[in-house]
């Protein structure tokens, strides 16, 4: 199971955090900044996995983003890999180069990570063209409803 | 109230920000205006708003007040207004937030909605933050929806139930039947789910999992499907049909395989065929190849696939990334305790891999290295653990070592080989070592007798280099207090010898004493091996004394109290100097763990600090000294062992080295227990004073004896007080009494309870002292009782 999801820039910054355990805000923020720490502090050539307390944390950095994710003892890391890929993947084919988004919304990152991530399962159970189709579907619901045309 | 601005403007405005005080501002002047537009009745741009508190959030930055405007965007009739309500819901709230109860009504609502989307989005929430009460309540819609017919609900309804397994685990049951069924479907989506579903309820259940055993041939033909199966564009991702699907499957065969021999066998082919059909050149192939190679090892698979998996996971150890080599070493940690000689045949590679630069696949190489060291390999691997200790990172230190302590202990082939790795430990890493190191060491060395000139003289060189690392400077004082004699002879056949005077090595010591480097135990060290050295020297005594007489005002506690009492070892029993500082015995080994070195250590200490006890004893148990004349006793020994009273005609306090202390233990002790009546006997009868005497089996050799006292006379009796001493292997403890006055005519008694233990059966015999006041003068007596009455066991 992925206990978190962080997603964060080279300078320390947060760009999107996910939990799929309920931890108080303190909490979060003390695993926020460990995370940085842990892996800011990696070079380049370094393997993606690391331990820290009892769980797996794999990361994999694109660009100046980085994604750092949190996982039990008996999971898969090499398809959490893949996983992260694929998040990448779809943001990339429905807003274009992910890592210079300037103007993407809670709506636009959120809903393609709920659809892929949904609740820690961990892992999409569609295709990458259905997925992008039921954004989309949700896309248009929104905008034949009510002709909002921001998101 | 400045106007809001939409969504894009805002995240631009933040981006351009340039400092992080701008970007707060920025946001801080957001949040006000986005909370004064909550307050506002309807307001048509409301979900606009919400949009831009979510994105706050995003960045990190508080946002807890938008949670009543989730819940109110929930009940809204509208989609987007919904859409963003239940992604708020899901990002600001959770379980332990009590608004989060008032979603589950429109969440119930909108399960039955009849819009996908809207349906979706509930399941979503639910999955994602329902607590444990919102699961109970909507378990039985969910199954309902995992019934049904559309299959982008049933994908998403199957993952929401795993959840509530998850919360609830009890309403496990209610889903097994729909979980059972959606095997059969084409879907890959709703298959995915349906085989996490099983997963999970199979962890929870061991009766579900032996019904989910007979769906094992399904799995397999799925599986089968996906891996033979040609290219399909839909499900293809870098060659691999449906990665994801395929590990989800192989993870839940290893579960229902696992401690069953016909499910493993129903695997067998199909894994050997994954195994062997599964491109591994990209990193989905290497990852279903992995899960593979997890599940053989983990069922009861035959022998030639458990080597096709042993062999996979060697390619893997060679393979140039990294990241495969870290999980492969992951996964030979789980079976080196079960394959050791598969593993054994890439010690060289694993080896090698403690040479990387990367610390994650260090760590591991440590702990797989150390698992394969054996009595064939421990000279090689030895020599590259100690390498790889010289250049480790600081958090792998305390492991490396302890780890090579362990191996060195299991497998040396020589004491000396073992001294020298040890010594060559704490010279490198000395400061990161565990506390056991050190007595551990020590009892080592003197169990090396033949070595003791070798390692004296090692560690003499190691103190004038480096006296820094505390564990080794502590064994090192240690060994010249003991063996320097030896030191000082010059010569030696292991090594070369060093040619010191008696003046160097008080040196060295003093400087360990003085330094501000050693702490308080490492002085307590040193101190004590200065004093060892005054019987192994014969010149400079009386430096050693001037030496031992400064620390007496030392502010350490416990350095003064060492000083002053080597100090009196000097002055008043000097005669005793020699034996009392001669060589200590081979310390036995006792169990590991035991700090067996310290507390030996002390007990060259201890002779002194029990004579003083004796002296104090001898004062404040006069009262009880006849009583010890009546067992026989005489004065103690000097011995801190057992100390035995003589002479007494088969009567005698069986105790432990503080005898008197046991004695005036007779006139305290805990509060008397409840007891049955039982066959009673007069003990004492004289003078009006009755002592009567009952008896209770408590266990096989346990016996409770209850003593009772009345005073039939016409005047009070006060300060009444009983003591006892029993045979010499019979134990005696005895409680508080009820009180120590017995009013006249007996109006009243005085009970004691006297708990006896008789672990050799021997015969058990008592004798009782009675003392009292009566009349203001002391009466004392004492009665021998011979047999007790027939003892009952208590309680049956």
């Amino acid at each position: 199971m992925m206990h978190f999801l962080l997603l964060f820039s080279r300078q320390g910054k947060l760009r999107l955090q996910k939990w799929f355990t309920p931890l108080t805000d303190r909490e979060k923020k003390k695993v926020i900044r460990d995370m940085m720490m842990l892996v800011l502090a990696r070079p380049q050539r370094f393997c993606n996995f690391l331990q820290w307390r009892d769980l797996k944390i794999v990361y994999k950095r694109y660009a100046s983003l980085y994604f750092c994710a949190a996982l039990d003892n008996q999971d898969n890391e090499l398809l959490t890999l893949e996983v992260l890929h694929r998040y990448v993947e779809l943001l990339d084919k429905y807003f274009g180069n992910v890592s210079r988004a300037k103007c993407l919304g809670p709506n636009r990152i959120h809903w393609p990570l709920t659809v892929l991530f949904f609740y820690s399962v961990c892992i999409v159970g569609t295709t990458q063209t259905q997925m992008f189709s039921i954004i989309l579907a949700n896309q248009t619901s929104v905008q034949v409803g009510l002709g909002w045309s921001h998101f | 109230m400045s106007p809001s601005v939409a969504l894009q403007e805002m995240i631009r405005a933040i981006r351009s920000a340039r400092t992080q005080c701008e970007e707060r501002g920025v946001i801080q002047r957001e949040c006000a205006a986005i909370r004064a537009q909550f307050r506002q009745a309807d307001n048509g741009g409301r979900s606009h708003n919400l949009a831009k508190l979510l994105y706050v959030h995003m960045l990190g930055y508080p946002a807890h007040f938008g949670q009543m405007e989730c819940v109110r965007m929930i009940a809204s009739p509208h989609y987007s207004e919904k859409r963003v309500g239940y992604l708020g819901a899901m990002m600001l709230l959770d379980e332990k937030q009590d608004a989060s109860l008032l979603i589950t009504n429109s969440i119930k609502n909108d399960l039955s909605h009849s819009n996908q989307y809207v349906q979706s989005l509930a399941l979503c929430t639910l999955a994602c933050m329902g607590s444990a009460e919102m699961c109970r309540d909507l378990a039985p819609e969910i199954d309902r929806l995992l019934r049904g017919t559309n299959s982008y609900i049933k994908k998403k309804a199957a993952l929401c139930a795993v959840h509530i397994v998850r919360k609830v685990q009890d309403l496990g049951e209610l889903f097994a039947p729909a979980a059972r069924s959606l095997l059969s479907e084409k879907n890959h989506g709703v298959l995915y789910g349906a085989v996490v579903l099983i997963t999970e309820l199979c962890a929870w259940n061991p009766e579900t999992l032996e019904l989910f055993r007979k769906t094992v041939p399904d799995l397999v033909q799925i599986m089968k499907g996906l891996v033979i199966s040609g290219y399909s564009p839909e499900h293809d991702v870098a060659g691999v049909s449906d990665p994801f699907l395929q590990v989800r499957i192989l993870r839940l065969l290893r579960i229902l395989g696992r401690n069953n021999e016909a499910a493993s066998d129903a695997m067998n082919d199909l894994l050997a065929q994954v195994a062997t059909n599964t491109d591994s050149t990209k990193t989905v192939g290497n990852a279903v190849l992995y899960e593979t190679v997890l599940t053989v090892l983990d069922i009861k698979s035959e022998s030639g696939l458990r080597i096709l998996a042993v062999n996979i996971l060697g390619r893997f150890l060679l393979n140039n990334d990294r990241n495969i080599r870290y999980i492969a070493m992951t996964c030979l940690q789980k079976i080196v305790g079960t394959d050791h000689n598969a593993v054994q045949r890439h010690r060289g590679t694993i080896v090698d891999c403690l040479k990387d630069q990367d610390a994650s696949v260090k760590r591991r190489a440590l702990e797989l290295s150390l698992a394969l060291v054996s009595a064939s390999n421990i000279r090689s691997m030895m020599k590259e653990l100690l390498l790889f200790l010289s250049s480790c990172p600081p958090d792998l230190r305390a492991e490396a070592g302890s780890g090579i302590f362990n191996a060195a202990e299991r497998y040396a082939p020589s004491q000396r080989w073992h001294i020298d790795t040890i010594l060559h430990v704490l010279t490198t890493a000395g400061g990161d070592m565990r506390d056991e190191t050190v007595p551990n060491l020590i009892q080592l060395i003197t169990n090396a007798s033949e070595l003791h000139c070798y390692t004296v003289h090692k560690l003499y060189r190691a103190l004038l280099t480096d006296i820094s690392q505390q564990p080794l400077v502590q064994v090192a004082c240690w060994c010249i207090g003991e063996y320097g004699d030896l030191l000082l002879r010059g010569e030696c056949q292991e090594t070369e010898p060093v040619q010191v005077t008696e003046d160097d090595v008080l040196d060295a010591l003093e400087t360990v004493l003085q330094s501000h480097m050693s702490s308080p135990a490492t002085r307590a060290f040193a101190l004590t091996a200065t004093m060892k050295l005054s019987t192994r020297i014969t010149d400079n005594v009386d430096r050693i004394r001037s030496i031992v007489s400064i620390y007496g005002s030392c502010i350490d506690v416990e350095l003064q109290q060492r000083a002053v009492e080597y100090n009196a070892l000097f002055k008043k029993y000097d005669h005793m100097r020699a034996a009392v500082l001669e060589r200590m015995p081979v310390i036995e080994r006792n169990s590991p763990g035991h700090t067996n070195g310290v507390s030996v250590g002390e007990a060259v200490k201890e002779i002194q600090p029990a004579e003083v006890k004796q002296g104090l004893l001898q004062q404040n148990a006069n009262q009880v000294c006849d009583l010890l004349d009546l067992l026989g006793g005489s004065e103690e020994p000097v011995q801190p062992s057992l100390a035995q009273s003589s002479t007494a005609p088969g009567m005698s306090v069986n105790t432990a080295s503080t005898a008197g202390g046991d004695l005036l233990d007779l006139l305290g002790g805990l509060e008397p227990t409840p007891h049955a009546p039982a066959p009673t006997l007069t003990a004492y009868e004289k003078h009006g004073v009755t002592l009567t005497l009952s008896c209770e089996k408590q266990s096989d050799s346990g016996l409770t004896v209850t003593l009772t006292a009345s005073n039939s006379t016409d005047s009070d009796i006060s300060s009444f007080t009983l003591q006892a001493a029993v045979p010499k292997s019979v134990q005696l403890h005895m409680k508080a009494p009820s009180g120590d006055s017995l009013p006249a005519r007996g109006t009243a008694k005085v009970t004691q309870m006297v708990v006896v233990n008789n672990p050799n059966k021997v015969k058990l015999k008592m004798r009782l002292r009675i003392s009292y006041t009566r009349q203001g003068s002391a009466f004392q007596d004492t009665v021998q009782i011979d047999s007790f009455p027939e003892v009952s066991t208590a309680g049956h």
